[in-house]
């Protein structure tokens, strides 16, 4: 295998207490050495990182490849280009395929799929329940022998307390996070967006965000019982925000996500009817907005993921109502997440964090680190990167994205794997055609 | 003054300016139903395509009342007979229609936003006729010019719109304009369809009496009988011992106060039948200036489009009426 040297750029590794200008060797797939600036060492590749932050490469613990059974929104090989393209050297996809993600075999197709397709790493999450029906646990052991790394019902929430009580206390036998999708159905009904000023404008049903808060507050009164760990799937309100902190501050094995959508817009980006506004936990209002990016800057929410959810172009070209929840995100979430480094003064390396080694620590996956020895998984991020978003160029499947024609600042200039360069963008794919601004 | 918007896909957002010459334009249109010969050929060789994915007498009838009196070629389209029985989409419904060239579109659809939706994508004018619990634009032109006739003014009214707030298009179209005229909007319902989000729109009332007392308009809205089902109510009966529009709750209200209902009433539920056909109902009045607003609307968005010329050679019963309409709209 080639050693690569990345060089001239500022190393941030939070986990080792790094922040400086340093050069990093790769060879055989490890860091092998972290470096004085401009020592020279031979290696048969060189990546340039003047200008840029080299971090622990990137890793979405929340993402849709929906392989197998919706190939035609996404595939391993499509969602796991979008991601090296995003910068991502890992993503955990979750088990809402067809079939269901809910035994070990759905769980070796996946993991062959990504070995086949060989660019980020994989980590298929296991379902809760048989089917997704939320009615009798899954084979999880047998999924955890195949490479699950948590479980999680994501998209049809564990309605019944009894289930996820369970899951709870079954999961910590095998020390795997139950990713809760936190959403009371019967508080959440028929709506398409979220509940409040503008659901009332446009005359949409709303999903009250007491719907999510509810069932976070029961699942956090759960595992003050069961012991075991559960990680809120893509925390959206700021009344979540606050049950997390406190039950962390009791001590309680709770950890939680945001999507980067969540802590950028409001429910007034479904303007007109927008659909690719439309997802669910929905887009929430300003106080909601400001609380995620307080979480984060607080460590109460330890993660960024992105819910990346590609959907067909026909299940968006329809009237909101009726259109599919969900957006791709993993081609847009770096410059999003840079957006709080240069806006809102999130430091640096608490991004990483919750970039990296917090999502690493979460599922017990190798990564988040650059000391000599771990795995070379790095992301060499050009924060001054100015691109346009053109949702053309993506490779990923879909085109879903409330974002397509936003003037963006960041972008992945190299994504290696396990040593390896896979993606090196001195001109981002990204920035071939330019579509009008939308906004 | 004119109105340059190419469709009409909700009332909110005019001007007072543009709702005012909505409104009368509506009310020149009025004596053309009043003729013997009830027909203009101002949209002569223009087609009016109404598309009701929706159960609708009224609107529908009305909206084609209106295109005939115009001389428009009038085809309607009901979801039953349409093809989205067959698994066709709303937009490539619409896109074979607009393929056919018609000079205006216009939608019933139980999914808010689906004229927007069409709108962005069809090269045709669009008429909202109502959009789940969005708007329903015509249907408070109508009402507005129907107060208008009858109160004498628009302006300084305090108006109670007491029922289903939450999932009303009616009330939606209605605030937004009475709002843009300067008018008192209390809105008055139990609080199950009175979200919070109300208070932003007008003054909320969970009591009837108080909700009426001293208004200059009173507007009932159809309570639709699925709610009762869902938890926002426990019966119609109930809902009735508190939210009918009684003669003694009617008598709170300003003298001389009238009462609308965009119909179809439930007796004994919302309104009380003494109510309902008294001196104080303007229910048939609304209904017929339905056809004027209608009217108003398909010719001031059916006569700009494609065709470069709305002067072509009219054939017309009455001719001499034609140009007046014309220039006065202008």
């Amino acid at each position: 295998m080639p050693s690569v040297l990345i060089h001239s750029g500022t190393v941030i590794d939070p986990l080792n207490d790094r922040h400086e200008a340093l050069d990093l060797l790769i060879e055989d797939g490890r860091v092998a050495a972290v470096l004085a600036p401009d020592t020279e060492r031979a290696a048969d590749e060189h990546v340039d990182a003047s200008g840029c932050w080299v971090v622990p490469g990137l890793i979405d613990m929340h993402v849709h490849l929906r392989e197998p059974g919706y190939e035609y929104k996404e595939t391993v090989l499509t969602g796991t280009r979008a991601a090296v393209a995003g910068g991502f050297t890992a993503v955990a996809c979750m088990a809402n395929t067809d079939p269901v993600n809910d035994n070990g075999a759905v769980t070796k197709y996946i993991v062959e799929k990504a070995a086949a397709a060989d660019l980020a790493r994989v980590y298929p999450i296991g379902a809760v329940s048989v089917g997704l029906a939320g009615e009798r646990l899954a084979e999880i052991g047998e999924m955890r022998e195949a490479g699950i790394v948590a479980v999680s019902d994501d998209g049809h929430p564990v309605m019944d307390s009894g289930l996820m009580r369970r899951a709870l206390e079954y999961s910590a036998m095998f020390n795997l996070a139950v990713i809760a999708h936190e959403e009371d159905r019967g508080l959440a009904g028929e709506g398409v967006m979220h509940e409040g000023p503008t659901a009332f404008r446009l005359g949409l049903k709303g999903m009250p965000a007491a719907a999510e808060e509810a069932m976070v507050a029961r699942d956090i009164a759960l595992l003050e019982r069961t012991g075991g760990r559960l990680h809120v799937a893509h925390v959206s309100t700021a009344g979540s925000i606050d049950l997390v902190r406190r039950a962390k501050a009791r001590g309680l094995a709770v950890s939680a996500e945001v999507a980067p959508h969540h802590f950028t817009l409001t429910d007034e980006a479904v303007g007109d009817y927008d659909t690719n506004a439309k997802m669910n936990p929905p887009l929430r209002e300003k106080d909601d907005v400001a609380a995620a990016i307080e979480g984060l800057r607080d460590g109460t929410i330890d993660a960024i993921a992105t819910d990346h959810a590609p959907h067909h172009r026909d299940a968006k070209d329809v009237e909101f109502e009726g259109a599919a929840f969900g957006i791709v995100g993993l081609e847009t979430a770096l410059p999003l997440c840079l957006r709080l480094v240069r806006e809102h003064g999130l430091a640096i390396d608490t991004l990483i964090r919750a970039l990296s080694s917090n999502p690493a620590r979460i599922l017990g996956v190798p990564g988040g680190s650059l000391a000599e020895g771990s795995v070379a998984d790095v992301t060499v991020i050009d924060p001054d990167r100015a691109w346009r978003v053109d949702p053309q160029t993506f490779q990923s499947k879909s085109r879903n994205t409330p974002f397509g024609g936003w003037a963006m600042s960041g972008a992945a200039r190299a994504t290696i794997v396990g040593g390896r360069v896979l993606w090196r963008a001195m001109e981002p794919a990204v920035m071939r055609g330019q579509r009008s601004a939308r906004r | 003054m004119a109105f340059t918007h190419q469709h009409l896909l909700g009332l909110e957002g005019l001007s007072r300016d543009e709702i005012l010459f909505l409104i009368d334009t509506a009310d020149s249109f009025k004596e053309i139903s009043e003729r013997d010969i009830k027909k203009v050929p101002t949209l002569r060789g223009k087609t009016v395509v109404g598309l009701f994915y929706e159960a609708s007498t009224r609107t529908r009838t009305s909206f084609e009342i209106a295109a005939k009196r115009l001389s428009a070629d009038y085809v309607s389209i009901a979801s039953s007979t349409s093809s989205s029985t067959k698994g066709e989409t709303l937009l490539d419904t619409a896109r074979n229609i607009a393929a056919m060239r018609p000079d205006c579109l216009v939608i019933r659809h139980n999914a808010s936003g689906a004229p927007h939706f069409l709108a962005q994508r069809i090269d045709c004018p669009v008429v909202n006729a109502g959009d789940g619990a969005h708007e329903h634009p015509t249907q408070a032109l109508l009402d507005l010019l129907t107060i208008r006739d009858h109160v004498k003014r628009l302006d300084d009214l305090t108006v109670a719109i007491v029922g289903d707030i939450l999932h009303s298009r009616v009330t939606r179209s209605n605030v937004h304009a009475l709002k843009a005229l300067g008018a008192r909007v209390r809105l008055v319902g139990p609080p199950t369809l009175l979200p919070a989000e109300a208070a932003a729109w007008g003054e909320v009332h969970n009591d009837l009496h108080d909700g009426v007392r001293n208004a200059d308009v009173i507007m009932m809205l159809r309570l639709q009988r699925e709610r009762q089902g869902r938890n926002f109510l426990p019966s119609l009966d109930e809902y009735s011992r508190y939210f009918c529009l009684t003669r003694a709750a009617l008598s709170a209200a300003a003298p001389n106060a009238v009462v609308l209902h965009p119909g179809p009433i439930n007796r004994g539920v919302e309104i009380a039948s003494d109510v309902a056909d008294g001196a104080e109902s303007l229910i048939m009045d609304q209904v017929t200036n339905g056809v004027a607003v209608r009217m108003a609307v398909l010719f001031l968005l059916a006569n700009r489009a494609r065709q470069p010329s709305v002067e072509a050679p009219a054939v017309a019963a009455e001719p001499a009426e034609a140009p007046r309409l014309r220039r006065k709209a202008g």
